[in-house]
């Protein structure tokens, strides 16, 4: 019997999360909550334009101010930050120039803060922010992707020649031939809108330097605490463990609060030059200038199949613009790099060829956002899966059976050079099929489509990069931790500690690694008390993106659980003078190994090793404290799969899509919680469901961001969410002991190409097509000739 | 997003009210539910040097009924007309329209005279106000005047409202039998401000439509009667030809220009949709 299934296991359970009740009676605490003593308020003034030279900027006005404290400008802050590089070693050929907190030169996107002030209020702050004077010569601006490496348009780092961040290509040798070959080709353009991700808690930091110890402390709203620290102590030339970074709760993440953002590198840097805490709160309005965006994509593609539908060959063509910049550390090259290695990975597809293009542009700079590069190469796959299969006449379901890579033929190799641990893509489908009634909703849609109605499937297999190793940003140079590590520590009245290196966002994280500790050690959920986000505190690790917290820090939090439980037993064996065999530690108590006949609670234990180690033989030592750590050593990445559909309704006069059913079946490796594993599919399948109808950052001719309120910028809302079924294969990986894999990405990684099929199949009969994402009532009736 | 440094006046009664706009002049903003100028004086787009604030006055909240119709004071909120059996009955229309603006939240706060005084073209409730041919009551230094809802709206954010003056609320006509009312508007998501939207209210008899008032919203610089299309179906049958004619003229009526999530093309042709929708609504009409 494993640890997995003995009765008393909580693994497998949808036990709540036990930071449910603080946060939902108001006793969280997130950045704004916190007050400092003598603690000051900033605010930037950001540029106006998408591309101008800051030729003077008086501050002279705004440091009379009421509250005012200090004005900063890029100079300022430059002569104690040092300038930071976004591109990672192993993307071969990518550059960025050397990057500033602020600018001091030239603003290069609209919304890049260009100075700040530091007043005793935010509003003081912002009353100052408007009487500072900027003398600006506007650029000419590079702002459409499509045009950045032409000749003649403006080169934004005129050292580098032209705009080209980073180029990657693919090539198996044999995609020509294939296609000369082929039965018959599909191709298609997509485009897909730049979007974000829109937190409930903005981005938001206080930054508290005292001079007297050079010691730096950060209350961060964010995904990656370590990560910072290393940051902040090179960049600001503080030694790394006099910098504290510490996270409480955080209202939410998604990729957007994981980089090296100019204004909260100015506000540390603030805080060390004036020596006094400094909060820093990104409002709505800032958010959507200059937090990250993400998904902006131009990808041509084409795929060759034989007359019975096997694939022969996928070529595609992607670019994408990222902003003036690479952000750092984890370069904005990754998103594209992604969308090239899984775009077509749940088949079997012999020959392939890809190039990848990222360009710098006069935009907000883009970075990896939840499901990096998914939905854009599932939307792409999978749309060229179904144009073939109609192509060749053959129902799209059959189309995926006979080309998804089949579930006994693990560990194989994609054409894009993925390896596969052990995948479940035709058990998914099929679950999946079963799941939504396919055949009866085809008939139903038939029938429909005979009264004028257009009803529309669409299906996306999918794979998702989870559980990564260094290869993903270690390996390319960025100080990011891909291994991960948990401390367990039984007090002396048998309350748990678990103290681990990712961390909550939301996402309940917290009952995930209680149910791991409480399960691993034998003790009950409600002694086991969590820690996570405190660079002081925690072992050293990653934190939580890439779908790694369960899968990586859980193997930690199960690896010490497991050392811990023998240790107490050793202790135990002792004093009851027997063999650490013959006993176990269920539910708290010392019990006979394969009975529920307590021996000794487990705090009489405790109380003895803490207060009367007399009692202890000479050799053992009073320790029930133990550190695991854990990497991924055997894949670069433990890939998950699943499937998705989407049932929807498109109303041919008005282009409104309606969506009415969604389905999942996700493959996450052992569910530790189901309930938050479905949370995490159905949370993710909004995010997805507002890039595919909703969410676009626009842009005018003028490089003005004119989505930037909550009016403007739509996002997905309770109203018009479809009922969503989720089911699950389970296969865990057996690169751990524990076997999760990760499940936070998927839903927005499919639920795109899912929505754009079933656009497509609803429109199918009336000869129209969609290829454009967020496919608004204009996009769809556009593809209808109707405007 | 702070608001920049404002004074704050409690009016305690309309001439209260009058008193405290003509001491502070043009630098003074009347402060109702606040939903559309808390977010503007936060932009820092809006910057009153005095917020006069008239929620203290309880009168102007008052939804009344009698011989002449429904008055709806300035201060109601959109819930309470939202929820008013009165309403529902005398003004349908209004009725039907309350449920579409915005979200529940807001409409707790948000006021009839504040979404009236701002004027915002893609606003319902101003569009229902012409078509049923409400008139505005205003207080002012000079004493009190009325403006018929059709000329109060005189283009994006801008009334007939003087400045020193206070809406107090509209007077709308008592229900007419015969008479029947349609509302649709086209929103991306429930609770948005309409892409195209129109409120209806007409005379039906026997399939016939006549003195059709149908205003759209969000297609201009204030609500828009589509006089074209009211007559191209006064007094005739409501078949395919006439809807067809109908929905042909509103491309004299209507010059919609385009915004961030509709261009123009779409407007029109939207326009159209709701309108075919409207009028076959009003074909297959059962009842009074």
């Amino acid at each position: 019997m494993t640890v997995f299934d003995a009765p008393n296991s909580y693994i497998g359970r949808s036990i709540p999360r036990p930071n449910l009740s603080r946060l939902t009676q108001g006793r969280g605490t997130f950045v704004d909550d916190i007050e400092l003593a003598r603690m000051l308020h900033a605010a930037f003034l950001r540029s106006p334009h998408a591309h101008a030279r800051i030729v003077k900027i008086d501050t002279g006005k705004a440091a009379r101010l009421p509250g005012v404290v200090r004005v900063l400008t890029g100079t300022d802050i430059a002569a104690v930050f040092k300038p930071y590089v976004g591109v990672l070693t192993h993307l071969q050929g990518m550059r960025s120039p050397p990057q500033h907190p602020m600018p001091a030169d030239v603003a290069r996107c609209q919304g890049e803060p260009v100075a700040m002030v530091v007043a005793e209020s935010r509003a003081q702050a912002e009353d100052a922010v408007e009487a500072i004077e900027v003398e600006w010569e506007e650029l000419p601006a590079a702002l459409d992707m499509e045009r950045a490496l032409e000749p003649g348009e403006p080169v934004i780092h005129p050292d580098f020649g032209n705009n080209l961040c980073w180029e990657r290509n693919i090539d198996t040798g044999g995609v020509d031939a294939a296609f000369a070959a082929a039965h018959a080709v599909v191709e298609e353009t997509f485009h897909f809108g730049r979007h974000t991700g829109v937190t409930l808690e903005p981005r938001a930091l206080i930054a508290d330097y005292s001079k007297a110890e050079e010691a730096l402390t950060v209350y961060y709203s964010g995904q990656s605490p370590h990560m910072l620290q290393g940051t902040l102590a090179s960049r600001l030339q503080v030694q790394e463990h006099k910098v504290r970074v510490v996270c409480k709760d955080v209202g939410g993440s998604f990729g957007i609060k994981i980089h090296t953002y100019g204004d909260e590198m100015a506000t540390c840097a603030a805080a060390k030059i004036l020596g006094r805490p400094i909060k820093f709160i990104a409002d709505r309005q800032e958010s959507f200038v200059a937090d990250i965006h993400a998904r902006d994509h131009r990808v041509t593609a084409r795929l060759a199949v034989d007359k019975d539908g096997h694939i022969l060959a996928l070529e595609m063509d992607d670019l994408t613009g990222i902003g003036p910049f690479s952000m750092f550390p984890r370069s904005s090259g990754v998103e594209c790099n992604q969308i090239l290695n899984l775009t077509g990975g749940p088949y079997r597809i012999p020959q392939y060829r890809a190039r990848g293009r990222v360009v710098f542009q006069n935009k907000a700079m883009m970075c990896q956002y939840r499901a990096v590069g998914h939905p854009i190469a599932v939307a792409v796959g999978e749309g060229l899966v179904d144009l073939a299969a109609a192509k060749i006449g053959m129902d799209p379901a059959e189309f995926r059976r006979r080309n998804l890579l089949p579930d006994d033929g693990y560990p194989c190799k994609s054409a894009a050079g993925m390896r596969f641990e052990g995948l479940s893509h035709q058990a998914a489908l099929a679950k999946l099929l079963k799941l939504m009634d396919y055949d009866k909703l085809r008939a139903e849609q038939a029938a429909l489509r005979k009264k004028g109605i257009y009803r529309g499937i669409g299906l996306a297999s999918m794979i998702e990069v989870t559980n990564p190793s260094p290869m993903f940003y270690g390996v390319g140079g960025a100080r990011i931790a891909a291994q991960d590590g948990c401390t367990l520590r039984l007090d002396a009245a048998a309350g748990l500690h678990c103290l681990t290196g990712v961390t909550e966002q939301g996402q309940g994280l917290e009952a995930v690694m209680t149910q791991i500790a409480a399960t691993a050690v034998g003790v009950t959920l409600a002694c086991v008390r969590m820690h996570t986000g405190d660079t002081d505190k925690t072992p050293y690790g990653g934190g939580t993106w890439a779908s790694r917290a369960t899968g990586i820090g859980g193997e930690a939090v199960l690896q010490a659980g497991i050392e811990l439980k023998r240790r107490v037993l050793e202790i135990a064996a002792r004093l009851l003078k027997t063999k650490p065999e013959e006993l176990d530690l269920v539910e708290s108590k010392i019990v006979k190994r394969g009975t529920s006949e307590q021996l000794m609670p487990l705090y009489e234990l405790t109380r003895i090793v803490y207060y009367r180690t007399n009692e202890l033989p000479d050799d053992i030592q009073p320790e029930l404290v133990v550190t695991r750590h854990y990497r991924v050593k055997d894949y670069a990445f433990v890939f998950t799969n699943g499937v998705q559909a989407s049932y929807l309704e498109v109303d041919t006069d008005t282009g409104f899509v309606r969506l009415l059913k969604h389905w999942c079946v996700e493959d996450c490796g052992r569910a530790i919680n189901p309930k938050l594993v479905d949370e995490q599919c159905r949370g993710g399948i909004v995010q997805g469901i507002g890039g595919a109808l909703y969410e676009h950052c626009i842009y005018d001719e003028r490089g003005q961001l004119v989505t930037t309120t909550m009016a403007d910028y739509l996002v997905p809302m309770p109203v018009e969410m479809p009922e969503m079924e989720i089911g699950h294969v389970e296969t865990p990986t057996q690169t751990s002991a524990l076997g999760a894999k990760g499940a936070g990405e998927a839903g927005t990684g499919g639920a795109p190409a899912a929505i754009l099929n079933a656009i497509n199949d609803a429109l199918a009969p009336l000869g129209a097509k969609v290829n454009a994402q967020p496919s608004t009532p204009e996009v769809v009736l556009k593809a209808l000739g109707k405007i | 997003m702070k608001a920049p440094s404002f004074s704050y006046e409690r009016a305690e009664s309309v001439a209260n009210a009058i008193e405290l706009l003509a001491r502070h002049g043009p630098d003074a903003q009347i402060l109702a539910g606040g939903q559309s100028l808390m977010p503007m004086l936060n932009f820092r787009v809006a910057r009153p040097a005095v917020l006069v604030d008239i929620n203290p006055i309880a009168d102007l909240a008052a939804i009344r009924v009698d011989k002449k119709g429904v008055f709806i004071g300035a201060l109601a909120r959109h819930a309470d007309i939202e929820h008013s059996g009165e309403v529902a009955e005398q003004l349908p229309l209004v009725a039907a329209a309350m449920p579409q603006i915005a979200h529940p939240a807001i409409r707790n706060r948000g006021t009839f005279g504040g979404s009236c005084a701002l004027g915002d073209p893609a606003a319902e409730l101003p569009a229902c106000c012409v078509a049923l041919g409400a008139e505005f009551r205003i207080a002012g230094p000079k004493g009190e005047r009325s403006v018929p809802a059709a000329k109060f709206f005189a283009g994006v954010y801008t009334t007939a409202l003087e400045p020193g003056e206070l809406l107090l609320g509209a007077q709308f006509p008592a229900r007419q039998p015969g008479y029947v009312s349609r509302f649709l508007e086209l929103t991306r998501r429930h609770g948005d401000y309409a892409m195209v939207g129109a409120a209806a209210h007409g005379r039906l008899d026997k399939g016939r439509l006549s003195d059709l008032k149908f205003v759209y919203f969000a297609v201009g610089d204030r609500p828009i009667m589509a006089m074209g299309l009211a007559r191209a179906v006064e007094g005739k049958p409501l078949d395919a030809a006439t809807i067809d004619a109908a929905v042909a003229a509103l491309k004299d009526d209507l010059d919609p220009p385009g915004d961030l999530h509709a261009s123009s093309v779409l407007k029109r042709h939207l326009a159209g949709v709701i309108a075919r929708r409207m009028l076959n609504e009003y074909a297959t009409h059962k009842g009074a």
